[in-house]
């Protein structure tokens, strides 16, 4: 019971405790650029929930080949690697979602979220909670991104996965798609995770763990400060 | 000279990686709090941006493509780009100290600066030319500086005010971002504005 129990945590702590995006806030750029509609969000979601799993279960298979030393390279190239045959899977099958997601498609390859599992987790542990977490990281990711992208889309274009609601009946807030409108939504879906939140500062996890650049960031003090404060924050 | 200009106008305002992009948003959230570490990620970026440019373009135009092999381009780039700044990182330590003094720490967060990745890849999904690519990866570095600079500014103020206990830290920060935005959205037209 007590392992079932853990593999079950290892699932879920994705999805609401450490919500890649609403908790630890990491993988923003993506979060905030593609969500001007709520299928740009699931699509974008899904395409990074696809590159996560094949990395991380590569990654946890070769854990113990990849010499310390070489491991962040490793990361790089193999996350890499997953991003391309994503984007040809969905150039091949979705080339709407494609043309929607655009730059970003390629660019799931720098997505910290992708470094932090496969640092903390992958890297650590055998094959199967592998999955669970990556599968759990992801629906937390798809999660939160589809949700921005419904406020997004419902409160800046009156509809709802392209289905007209009150489009015709108040003019929609066009601000709310653009780019102001990410970081104000994106603001204030934060500061509702916080108030939700109800453990204290001191036990919330922080997003710098599992930070590539952690190490670099811990050698100057005022990075260190800012990743204190602003992470847990 | 017309095409320069427009170029410039649009890294620097119209276009701007942070605001109206979403590229480098991580670290213009995370190390803008103090302007001194704003100016040297900003120039860091400008610079790992002009010098990534300069060698992914020809790579990729004059390799990859004429080969086939543009498929490559997400895999190349990167792997280019966490060497280089390897390099970069080396060369200013051994032969320009006082730079090294100023960037360094920054730069070995190059590499997952989706930035510095989406600027490369943009080239070529916009059809510049090698010329007006390296003068749009100057520009581009130079506005995302600028945005850096300005929001170290507007959270130096946000300092010590009384913020709502939910809203403190991260989420105030994106609501500045977000009305900063809203004041580079009154660039749009400038650049066609200009020569109309």
């Amino acid at each position: 019971m007590e392992k079932k129990n853990g593999l079950w945590s290892i699932f879920t702590r994705g999805i609401v405790k450490e919500n890649p995006v609403l908790r630890l806030i990491l993988g923003i750029c993506p979060a905030l650029a593609v969500t001007t509609s709520a299928m740009n969000g699931l699509g974008m979601g899904v395409a990074t929930t696809l590159v996560l799993m094949g990395s991380t279960i590569a990654i946890s298979l070769m854990r113990n080949a990849i010499p310390d030393r070489v491991r962040i390279p490793v990361f790089i190239v193999t996350i890499a690697g997953f991003t391309t045959v994503v984007q040809f899977l969905i150039q091949a099958f979705a080339p709407a979602l494609n043309a929607a997601l655009g730059i970003f498609l390629p660019l799931i390859a720098v997505n910290c979220v992708l470094f932090a599992r496969a640092e903390m987790f992958a890297v650590k542990n055998k094959v199967f909670p592998t999955i669970l977490d990556a599968l759990g990281m992801g629906i937390g990711f798809t999660a939160a991104l589809t949700m921005l992208g419904s406020i997004r889309e419902f409160l800046g274009a009156g509809s709802l996965f392209d289905i007209p609601l009150t489009a015709h009946l108040i003019d929609p807030m066009l601000i709310m798609i653009l780019p102001p409108g990410g970081f104000f939504i994106f603001g204030l879906l934060v500061a509702l995770s916080n108030k939700l939140d109800k453990r204290p500062q001191s036990e919330r996890s922080s997003g710098c763990a599992g930070c590539p650049s952690r190490v670099t960031c811990k050698n100057f003090e005022t990075a260190k400060e800012t990743a204190a404060e602003e992470v847990k924050a | 000279m017309q095409a320069i200009i427009t170029i410039l106008i649009a890294g620097l305002f119209t276009d701007n990686f942070v605001l109206s992009k979403f590229l480098g948003v991580c670290p213009f959230l995370g190390v803008s709090k103090r302007l001194d570490t704003a100016v040297g990620m900003g120039a860091a970026v400008a610079f790992v941006m002009v010098v990534a440019t300069a060698i992914t373009y020809p790579l990729h135009a004059w390799l990859l493509l004429p080969l086939g092999l543009g498929y490559l381009q997400t895999i190349l780039f990167i792997i280019v780009i966490a060497s280089t700044v390897q390099l970069i990182e080396i060369f200013l330590k051994r032969y320009i100290p006082p730079l090294y003094n100023a960037l360094g720490v920054f730069l070995p967060l190059m590499t997952t600066n989706c930035a510095i990745m989406g600027v490369t890849i943009l080239h070529f999904t916009t059809g510049l030319t090698y010329f007006e690519a390296m003068i749009n990866a100057f520009a581009g570095g130079v506005g995302f500086l600028l945005a850096m600079v300005l929001f170290a500014g507007v959270r130096s103020r946000l300092e010590g005010n009384d913020i709502p206990k939910s809203l403190e830290g991260m989420p105030i920060t994106l609501i500045a971002a977000a009305i900063m935005s809203m004041s580079f959205l009154g660039f749009v037209g400038l650049a066609d504005g200009l020569f109309s």
